[in-house]
Formats: C-alpha cells, sequence, structure tokens
C-alpha cells in the first residue's frame, strides 16, 4: 500500500525562481531563504518519496476566471509549464502518475469532494518553485507529481475548515492505493503577504508565528478562522494558508516536527518553510 | 480594513479587464498590445475607465475597475515592473522606501 512519509509547506515565491535562475542562492539577501532547505533535502534523501502530491493555487496561467474550480486535480502522465508573463525561465516537463491521479480523484469523490478532472494542466510558479527548491539543480524532477489545486484567486474560497476536511479525504485517497510507493505531500504558497491596494506590503510575523506553532499539533485551531478573518490576519494572498492546512491535513498519523524557518521580506512575503514527518 | 474582496461582483465588474491581462501569458498577445495599446484594449471589450486607467499605469484604478491582482501582475510584467514596483504605486512610497517597510517589524 502506499504510505504518506510527510509533508513540506513552504512558500512559492515567483522571485525565488528568478533567483534561482540568477544563482543567488548564496546572496547575503537569499542565504536565509535558501540556506533553510539543506535539512529539507536531507529529510527528502532519508524518506525517499516516490510521488509528490502538490497542493498548490493556480495564479491565471491555468484557470480564467471564466471557468474557476474550487478544488482540482491533474491527470495526466506529463505536466507542463510555460510563460506566465514575467520572464521567469520555462521548467522542463514533470512526470505524472495517471494512474494514481485517477485514484485519487475516485476516492475524494467517493468521499464526497466533487472534484474538477483536468487531463491537462499547466504548471505554474506555485507548482515548480518548490520542486525546484527541494531537487534543486536536476534537469528533471525526479519524483511523479500528482497537482491539486486550490481557488485562492476568486471569492467565495473555500474555509479552512473545509481545507481540513479535504486534506484528511486526500490522505484517505492516498493511503487506500495499492501499490507500494512513498508519497510525499506538499503544501505550497504563503505565508502572509498582501500584494494589492493600499495594505500591499502587510505582513504579520505574530499570526504566522502562531500559525506554524499550531499546524504541528492543533491543525485544528487555524480551521476555526474564517476566509475574511484570515485577509484581515494575514493578507488577501494569506488565504493561501488552505494549501499548508490541506498537506498538514493528509498526515492521518501521529506527526513529528523535522525542520521548519521562517524569513521575512522574500519579495513582498513573510516565507516559510515546514517538515513534518508521519510517524506512524 | 478597507479591503475589497475580489468576488463575484467584482469578477463580473472586471471580466474584460482581467481577461485581456489574462492574454498577456503569450509573448505574441504582449507584443501585440505593445504595438496599439488602445486596439488591443477595444479588441477586449474594456470600458472607458478600465481603458483610462491602462493608459495611466495605476494598480488602485484598475482594482477599482475590478482588475484582480494576478492578472494585472502580468500587464505589470510587460513594463518589467515586479510586485514591489506595485506596492511603492499603491501606497505611495519609492520602491526602496517600500522594501524598508517590508523588512521592518512593525507590532
Amino acid at each position: 500500500m502506499a504510505r504518506i512519509v510527510g509533508a513540506v509547506m513552504t512558500s512559492h515565491i515567483p522571485a525565488i525562481g528568478g533567483a534561482i535562475a540568477k544563482g543567488r542562492q548564496d546572496e547575503p539577501y537569499w542565504k536565509p531563504f535558501f540556506g533553510a532547505f539543506g535539512e529539507a533535502r536531507d529529510w527528502l534523501a532519508r524518506v525517499r518519496p516516490d510521488v509528490a502530491v502538490v497542493v498548490y493555487n493556480d495564479h491565471g496561467l491555468q484557470f480564467f476566471l471564466d471557468k474557476m474550480p474550487t478544488f482540482a486535480v491533474g491527470a495526466a502522465d506529463e505536466y507542463r509549464n510555460a510563460d506566465e508573463g514575467w520572464g521567469l525561465p520555462t521548467q522542463p516537463p514533470y512526470r505524472g502518475d495517471a494512474a494514481f491521479s485517477w485514484h485519487l480523484i475516485e476516492s475524494l469523490v467517493a468521499d464526497e469532494f466533487d472534484v474538477t478532472m483536468c487531463q491537462e494542466v499547466l504548471v505554474d510558479h506555485a507548482f515548480t518553485v518548490p520542486l525546484q527548491l527541494l531537487w534543486p539543480g536536476k534537469v528533471a524532477c525526479p519524483v511523479a507529481t500528482v497537482p491539486v489545486m486550490v481557488n485562492t484567486v476568486q471569492h467565495p474560497m473555500p474555509s479552512p475548515a473545509r481545507c481540513l476536511k479535504f486534506g484528511r479525504a486526500l490522505g484517505r485517497a492516498i493511503a487506500s492505493w495499492p501499490a507500494d510507493v512513498r508519497v510525499l505531500v506538499l503544501g505550497t504558497g504563503g505565508l502572509s503577504h498582501q500584494l494589492e491596494g493600499k495594505r500591499a506590503g502587510f505582513i504579520n510575523r505574530d499570526f504566522d508565528r502562531m500559525c506554524m506553532a499550531k499546524i504541528v499539533e492543533e491543525p485544528d485551531a487555524l480551521g476555526a478562522y474564517s476566509i475574511p478573518q484570515l485577509v484581515e490576519l494575514a493578507g488577501s494572498q494569506g488565504t493561501e494558508l488552505v494549501n499548508w492546512l490541506i498537506a498538514r491535513a493528509a498526515l492521518a498519523g501521529r506527526v513529528a516536527k523535522v525542520h521548519s524557518n521562517y524569513h521575512v521580506p522574500i519579495s513582498n512575503t513573510a516565507s516559510g518553510l515546514m517538515v513534518l514527518e508521519n510517524t506512524s | 480594513m478597507g479591503d475589497t474582496l475580489f468576488d463575484g461582483r467584482q469578477a463580473r465588474k472586471g471580466y474584460a479587464l482581467n481577461k485581456m491581462c489574462y492574454s498577456f501569458n503569450s509573448a505574441e498577445n504582449r507584443a501585440e498590445f505593445q504595438r496599439d495599446e488602445d486596439a488591443y484594449c477595444r479588441k477586449f471589450g474594456l470600458n472607458e475607465a478600465q481603458r483610462a486607467a491602462i493608459r495611466r499605469r495605476n494598480v488602485l484604478e484598475l482594482l477599482a475597475a475590478g482588475g484582480n491582482v494576478y492578472y494585472l501582475a502580468k500587464f505589470a510584467g510587460i513594463f518589467g515592473l515586479d510586485v514591489q514596483d506595485i506596492g511603492a504605486q499603491q501606497t505611495g512610497m519609492t520602491k526602496d522606501e517600500f522594501k524598508a517597510m517590508l523588512a521592518t517589524e512593525r507590532k
């Protein structure tokens, strides 16, 4: 049976992709961010995942406002990255696992999460940047992938409580796959940031630190926030916290924190990294 | 807090503007816009307020006209502007002031 080895949550800021492309990882601005990934990579080398289920939000590469799914799951053997309009180099294609994806879709829908099924997905920086951070310098990402996309572009967005339930259903779906594979769940985005309006540049360190503490042992405490409360406390793009909640909730067993990092600012954003191991 | 949530009302109001900005994922479309901005705006059916905000490169006006920041970021990208440039513009700061503000711990 498939086994979830753990979860990694990380920010997915486009500027990180730019810094990787320009080789700036060791510059003073970037070192406190990139330097924290060594321990995450050491852990990955130890638990050796075969597949990464990547929970993220598309930012207008794949989805437009004409059709905006709340939850969508990729079901292809390959996913392509493409031009997002502001100069990030396009990454090589990512390997999918369509049979595993269809199993996840079957299980999620049976579990009352009626996801949108996607046989073609253009994956944006929120998918590519975290994979580049975890497996740097590779021509192709060494693990198979499943994109799981959550709407954080247009309100109404799924609530944190709903996302915790979705994460638990995703965990059950993964664990019921008969193949003997090790699965990493990756939740990308956050932490506090706001790009638009007079409150652009809003960051809330106290709230972020509280979220990083609670998500390990008490994720349900974070499920008590509404989306408008998250907007107020974490900024309008701070709603990406729901991707972290889904990844956390997919871990059904006992959870141990392996590593974490919090660094402000990267671009306009408070960056966070969390590595959680599923210990049972 | 004064933020306008990008809800159904905003999404309807800004549909043409956001659809145009979504088209800027393509280099070919970005070039076509730059050849004749107003013709490109008309092709997508932008209203007068939206076209004026595009001409002025004014992010707060684009938001007020129904723009969504994720699509507007693709418009800004045409001019090589990043999210700190647009953050500075919206808050009336220089880019350096905006970056200093981000790095400052506030209570």
